[in-house]
């Protein structure tokens, strides 16, 4: 009896500790797509800051922002499990995915439609009539 | 362990969202036309909104997620308000109804 005991222990001790493997590949999985997520929104800011233009900046803030912000949702999410917090932030990233483009495309049309015109080379921008003539509108 | 090292990775996120809205904020006052204030001010708020989901997670009450799903919302409706106001100089116009180019055109030009 008792020698079949101690071979259950050492039958038992011998697996790996799933338990702690799986807690390591949560928190490298997160901590990546946090850490890539604070990289795209950090160049989006400094895009923002930098770019010469205005169109320039709204391309640089609209992509750069839907990036960086669902990848850190994603890692928080990840980090969080399987709880009511993850559900959350599930619904703060969907927000996110539809709000922030429409905000810059709303900011665009209406830079466009007061008039700002962007800095081209060559080439010039098209004239308002011009584009409201082609739908029909 | 494990989670020590999430939390620090989640302490360098929100110092990075700290610095982004740093240069936005620079942005915002620096901008030469109001539509670049727009611009850095919509950015500013979705990064205060994940600056709050990190910040709650990291102090472990995740009840300001909340609060971040609030702020999210509020963020694009004070953008579109923001905007439309400064178009029409009133917000009880219907944003469907389609401004009239011809007579806008030239009595703007």
């Amino acid at each position: 009896m008792a020698e079949v005991k101690h071979d259950a222990a050492a039958h038992a001790a011998a697996p790996l500790p799933w338990g702690e493997i799986f807690e390591w590949a949560q928190a490298f999985l997160s901590g990546g797509l946090i850490l890539t997520g604070a990289f795209f929104v950090i160049a989006g800011a400094i895009g923002i800051l930098r770019m010469p233009d205005f169109y320039t900046r709204i391309h640089a803030a609209g992509m750069t922002d839907t990036m960086g912000a669902e990848f850190i949702l994603l890692g928080l999410i990840v980090q969080s499990g399987f709880t009511q917090t993850s559900l959350k932030l599930l619904l703060v990233a969907f927000f996110l995915f539809i709000t922030s483009p429409t905000a810059t495309h709303a900011i665009a049309h209406a830079a466009h439609l007061s008039g700002l015109k962007p800095k081209l080379g060559p080439y010039e921008a098209p004239e308002l009539e011009d584009i409201g003539k082609g739908d029909g509108a | 362990m494990a989670s020590l090292v999430m939390i620090y990775v989640c302490v360098v996120g929100a110092i990075g969202m700290l610095i982004g809205m740093a240069l936005l904020l620079g942005r915002a006052i620096a901008g030469p036309s109001f539509y670049d204030r727009a611009l850095a001010v919509n950015s500013f708020g979705t990064k205060a909104v994940l600056f709050l989901c990190l910040f709650s997670l990291i102090i472990g009450r995740p009840d300001g997620v909340d609060i971040a799903i609030l702020y999210a919302l509020m963020n694009f409706i004070a953008t579109v308000a923001i905007l439309k106001f400064f178009r029409y100089r009133a917000l009880d116009v219907p944003l469907a109804q389609r401004p009239q180019r011809k007579s806008a055109g030239k009595g703007g030009a």
